[in-house]
C-alpha cells in the first residue's frame, strides 16, 4: 500500500503529475490517494523530491 | 455569485499561462472565470525564476519589482570543476515570481475576469461528448460551474486534460524531481547563471545556481525519475552539493516540484477544452524552462478562442485545432527538436562532459558561444548537428 507522509509532504504535485491512474487528489495542504484506483505502480515514489512516499505492507498500516 | 453564472470561458490555474490567457480574453469582452486552488496566487513559488529577456518583453512589459537581477553570463561547470564561462548575446532576468504571478492575475482581474482562489477543480462535466464546465470544492463546499470553453492551465499536475480524456502519461525519464533552496551567505556573480552537470551529482538532470543578488541565490537540482535511488532523493543530493560548494550557506527557504523534460503533447484540444502551459508540455525539454513558452501558448490559445467565441462559432475540437496547429508550427516544432538533443545531452558520461568543457575552454574568447557549446557537444553526431545549426543560427 502506497502511503504519503503528510507531516513531511510539501504538496508540490510531482506525484500527481506522474500518477497513471490520475488518482491522487491534492488540495492546497491536503493530499489523498484513491486506493480503489491505485495500482501500486510506485512511480510516485520514484519522482518525489523528498522521498516521503513509501510502499508499506498492509499489515503495518 | 459566480457559481450561478454561465461563463464564456473557465480557466483552471492562475500561473503565468492561465493568467496571461485570462487577461487577453477578458480584455476582449469575453466573460472569464479564473479558478485556482491556491489561497494566495504566487505562493508558494516552485521555480528557479530565470527567463530570456527578449522573449519576455514580447509578452509583458516588465515592471521593476518583477526583476531581481539581470543575467548576461552563462557558466557551465563540468564534473571536474573546470568552469566554462560564456557571455550571452540574449540576456535574461531572474524574476520575483511571487510578485509577477500575483500581478498577472491582478491584470486579468482588471481586464474583467472573475478570479476565485481556494477553488479546487476535481472533475469536468461532459455532455454529448463536449466539456461543458467544471466541478470542485470551494471553501470546503462543492461547486459546479458552466462555460462554453474550459482551459486546462493547471501546470505539471495536468489533471484537467486527463479528466477530459486527453492522454498525457509522462514517461519516468521525462519528469524530473526538482528541489530548490534559497540560500544566503553565498559568494557568486549576480549576473551569472551557473549550471553544474555531472552524473554523480544530478543524474539525468543538473544543478542550477541562479543569483538573486551577489549574496543570495536559488540553488536547485533536478534528477530524472528514472534515476531514482532509495535514500538519495533530490533533497539529499542538493544538501550535499550545497555543503560542498557553498560552505557556510544559510537556507532561507525551500521549494520543490516536477520539472518537465518531455516532448510536446500531440493532442492539446478536445470538444470544449484546450490545454496551455505546463499542462500542454510547453516546456524547453533541455533546460526545463516553461515560463515563456507557457505564456506564448496562452497567446495563441487566446487568439483562437477570441475568434471563435466572438463570432459565435462552436469551440469544437475541429475548430480548436487551429490553436494546436499554430502552437505546433510556431513553437512546438522547436520543443520537439530540442527533445532530440535532450536524450543525447543527458546520456553523456562524466568523462565526455569534462572533455567538452576542455574543448570549449580552448576556444578564443569570441568563439565561446552557446552555439559552439552545442556544436562541440554534438560533434560526433552529424544528424543532430544539422538540427542544431538550424536551431541556433544567430546565437
Ligand atoms: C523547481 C523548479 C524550477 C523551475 N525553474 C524554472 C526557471 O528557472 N525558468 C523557467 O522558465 N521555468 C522554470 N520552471 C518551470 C516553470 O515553473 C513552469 O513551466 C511554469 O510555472 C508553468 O506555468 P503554468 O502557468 O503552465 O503553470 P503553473 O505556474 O504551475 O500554474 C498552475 C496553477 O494551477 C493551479 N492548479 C493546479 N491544479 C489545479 C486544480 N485541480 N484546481 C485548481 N487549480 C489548480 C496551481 O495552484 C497553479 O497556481 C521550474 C519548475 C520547477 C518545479
Amino acid at each position: 500500500m502506497i502511503v504519503i507522509d503528510k507531516e513531511e509532504c510539501d504538496y508540490c504535485g510531482t506525484c500527481v503529475a506522474i500518477c497513471p491512474e490520475n488518482c491522487i487528489d491534492l488540495l492546497e495542504q491536503e493530499i489523498d490517494i484513491d486506493y480503489d484506483l491505485c495500482t501500486e505502480c510506485k512511480l510516485c515514489i520514484y519522482v518525489c523530491p523528498i522521498e516521503v512516499i513509501s510502499d508499506v505492507a498492509a499489515a503495518e498500516v | 455569485m459566480w457559481q450561478q453564472q454561465k461563463f464564456d470561458i473557465i480557466v483552471v490555474g492562475g500561473g503565468p499561462a492561465g493568467a496571461t490567457f485570462a487577461q487577453r480574453t477578458a480584455s476582449k469582452g469575453l466573460s472569464v472565470l479564473l479558478l485556482d486552488k491556491k489561497k494566495r496566487i504566487g505562493t508558494p513559488v516552485r521555480c528557479g525564476e530565470a527567463v530570456a529577456a527578449e522573449d519576455f518583453h514580447a509578452l509583458h512589459k516588465p515592471q521593476k519589482n518583477w526583476i531581481r537581477t539581470n543575467i548576461n553570463t552563462f557558466c557551465l561547470i563540468p564534473p571536474n570543476g573546470d568552469a566554462v564561462t560564456i557571455d550571452l548575446k540574449q540576456t535574461g532576468y531572474i524574476l520575483n515570481r511571487s510578485i509577477f504571478d500575483n500581478d498577472l492575475v491582478k491584470f486579468a482581474e482588471q481586464a474583467g475576469a472573475t478570479v476565485v482562489t481556494n477553488a479546487y477543480v476535481n472533475a469536468v462535466t461532459i455532455e454529448d461528448d463536449f466539456v461543458t464546465g467544471v466541478k470542485g470544492i470551494w471553501n470546503d463546499e462543492p461547486f459546479s460551474v458552466q462555460s462554453k470553453l474550459v482551459i486546462g492551465a493547471d501546470g505539471v499536475e495536468g489533471r484537467i486534460g486527463r479528466f477530459a480524456g486527453i492522454k498525457s502519461q509522462f514517461s519516468l525519464k521525462d519528469l524530473i524531481a526538482g528541489y530548490e533552496i534559497t540560500a544566503s551567505n553565498v559568494d557568486i556573480d549576480k549576473n551569472t547563471c551557473y549550471f553544474y552537470v555531472s552524473n554523480k551529482v544530478a543524474p539525468g538532470g543538473y544543478v542550477w545556481v541562479f543569483p538573486r543578488s551577489s549574496a543570495e541565490a536559488n540553488i536547485g537540482i533536478g534528477i530524472s525519475g528514472k534515476k531514482y535511488e532509495e535514500g538519495n532523493s533530490a533533497k539529499v543530493r542538493l544538501d550535499s552539493f550545497s555543503r560542498k560548494n557553498f560552505p557556510g550557506y544559510k537556507e532561507e527557504a525551500v521549494t520543490m516540484g516536477g520539472i518537465i523534460l518531455a516532448k510536446p503533447l500531440k493532442k492539446i484540444v478536445t470538444n470544449g477544452l484546450l490545454l496551455i502551459g505546463d499542462a500542454a508540455r510547453t516546456v524547453d525539454p533541455v533546460s526545463g524552462g516553461g515560463i515563456i513558452w507557457g505564456m506564448k501558448s496562452a497567446v495563441y490559445a487566446a487568439d483562437v478562442s477570441i475568434d471563435l467565441l466572438k463570432n459565435g462559432k462552436e469551440p469544437s475540437e475541429a475548430n480548436l485545432l487551429d490553436y494546436q496547429e499554430m502552437w505546433m508550427k510556431n513553437e512546438g516544432k522547436q520543443v520537439k527538436r530540442l527533445y532530440r538533443f535532450k536524450d543525447a545531452i543527458y546520456n553523456l558520461n562524466d568523462d565526455q562532459l569534462n572533455n567538452i568543457a576542455r574543448k570549449i575552454n580552448k576556444l578564443p574568447a569570441h568563439k565561446k558561444t552557446l552555439f559552439n557549446v552545442f556544436r562541440i557537444t554534438f560533434q560526433n553526431k552529424p544528424a543532430l548537428l544539422l538540427d542544431i545549426a538550424k536551431q541556433f543560427v544567430g546565437i
